[in-house]
């Protein structure tokens, strides 16, 4: 069974298919990926390294974007990415006035 | 995509196709709901009812959506006869629920428990209409059907990282195959196209409708920021971040999957609006799944695609919810709620065409009566969207 697979060339992940233990190495490819962190089934591993700020594409198309520097074979999920969309929190923080809602 | 090119149906004389044949109890207001539930129960299950929660206390828009959405069931082709319930001093008003019954030919009766003089006889009287429904429906015979009369709501529920890699792609197939032959899909839940309304934007036969789904899209998010919090609190849910889905973009990706991969965009319509058009047609619902489900059959869907990684028991009152699942563990571990089990996609078992001709197969054996597990287990939920507060 392919441990994990990446939907389009386009991506700079993969998603795991069964839990890769940290350490361990994947093969991508040509290419092998040292897994630096526990990848639980269904999380994702970046294939390659992806700047701050640098979007994270899967499918194809953006996800999201780096909120650090993500080496290849680390974990990536809500730590490190950050969702551009519909992000009333963000809008709030700039404007200096949480709504009623918000608090 | 050879096999289950046509299915057993219902011709209604409006020219539709059912594939269920209900009688439908529908109670206009909340007050009437546990009545109309009776009756219906009394004559389950061909007896269906709609419990809801509006029907008084509601203005303008919402009044509307509530009337139009319990007016859509009424036509609904997989109803064959309509019973409606009313308290007697509420704003939903029965007669014109009953009408539209009637303008597609079908039997209707309303009921007041006011009138009447309370849940007794009012329950009894209901219960004896329905048994003459059910007689008089049972007569009806279904006719072979071609798949091109179907509208076939897709939707996706309890996320996790295999419905973006297998159950939402196979339905996809599905979508195109049934659309090739002249069929139509709807799909709704505007906040989960957010992050991929380029791409369906791209297969819009008009730029106004492109340009009409990127307002509606554009809409929603604004709505949602206006809150002034974090959309990762419910886009994704906790459940899908748990399953590895990381952003609303990611979960967007892979949920519009299952409206086919070419098919065309042909129409952007309110909630619980009539999809008249051939090819895809996206609804304006909100993400919650009962909700979302309740619009879709509303524009005249007969039949559900569902497709689900955590497992979710949803059904509806008049239409087959299938469910479909990539996750291996949840098909054994909620096995009495899904209907087919993809998961050999993810393990290379299985080829995404093999799994999807199984789809298609399983649709219309359903289509031609062979129950769901959401129908087995008597999963109806029915919602009705609301945008503003009770006054």
């Amino acid at each position: 069974m392919t441990r994990a697979i990446v939907v389009s060339p386009r991506d700079n992940v993969a998603t795991a298919l069964e839990a890769l233990a940290a350490g361990s190495s994947l093969a991508i490819g040509d290419a092998t990926i040292a897994v630096r962190d526990r990848i639980p089934q269904g999380h994702k591993i970046a294939i390659q390294e992806i700047g701050a700020g640098a979007a994270v594409v899967k499918y194809g198309s953006p996800i999201g974007t780096a909120t650090t520097d993500i080496p290849a074979g680390a974990h990536v999920h809500t730590h490190n990415v950050a969702s551009t969309r519909g992000r009333g929190d963000l809008a709030a923080a700039a404007s200096g006035s949480p709504s009623e809602s918000g608090r | 995509m050879t096999a289950g090119e046509s299915f057993l149906g219902y011709r209604r004389p409006d020219g539709r196709v059912g594939v269920r044949n209900h009688v439908l109890v529908v109670p206009t207001v909340i007050c009437s709901a546990v009545v109309a539930e009776r009756i219906a129960a009394a004559v389950a299950p061909v007896g269906t009812a709609l419990p809801h929660l509006a029907g008084c206390g509601q203005l303008g828009p919402d009044m509307s959506l509530t009337h139009d959405t319990l007016a859509a069931y009424c036509g609904h082709p997989n109803v064959g006869a309509v019973i409606v319930v009313a308290l007697g001093c509420e704003q939903v008003v029965a007669q014109r629920l009953a009408d539209e019954a009637r303008r597609h030919q079908k039997p209707a009766a309303v009921i007041a428990i006011q009138t009447e003089g309370g849940t007794v006889r009012a329950t009894s009287k209901g219960i004896e209409i329905a048994r003459e429904m059910v007689d008089l429906l049972s007569r009806a015979e279904r006719t072979r059907c071609d798949v091109s009369s179907l509208v076939v709501s897709v939707k996706c529920g309890g996320s996790d990282y295999t419905s973006g890699l297998a159950s939402n792609p196979a339905v996809g197939r599905v979508a195109d195959a049934l659309v090739d032959r002249g069929g139509a899909v709807v799909l709704g839940e505007i906040a989960e196209i957010m992050g991929a309304e380029h791409l369906l934007a791209a297969r819009a036969t008009t730029a106004n409708t492109a340009a009409h789904l990127l307002r509606v899209v554009s809409r929603v998010e604004a709505e949602a920021m206006a809150l002034g919090l974090d959309i990762r609190g419910t886009q994704p849910s906790p459940g899908n971040i748990r399953g590895g889905l990381t952003t609303i973009e990611e979960k967007s990706l892979g949920a519009t999957h299952k409206a086919g991969e070419r098919t065309r965009l042909e129409e952007v319509v309110a909630y619980a609006a009539p999809v008249t058009h051939r090819g895809l047609t996206v609804m304006d619902t909100p993400g919650l799944d009962v909700e979302s489900v309740t619009g879709m059959v509303g524009g005249g869907a007969q039949v559900v695609l569902f497709t689900t990684g955590l497992g979710t028991p949803t059904g509806n009152p008049v239409a087959p919810v299938i469910k479909i699942t990539g996750n291996s563990r949840t098909a054994a571990t909620m096995a009495d709620n899904i209907d087919i089990d993809v998961s050999g996609v993810i393990s290379d078992a299985e080829s995404l065409d093999a799994a999807a001709r199984r789809v298609f197969d399983e649709l219309t054996a359903v289509c031609s009566g062979e129950p769901t597990a959401a129908e087995r287990l008597g999963h109806r939920e029915f919602a009705i969207h609301r945008r503003n507060p009770t006054i």
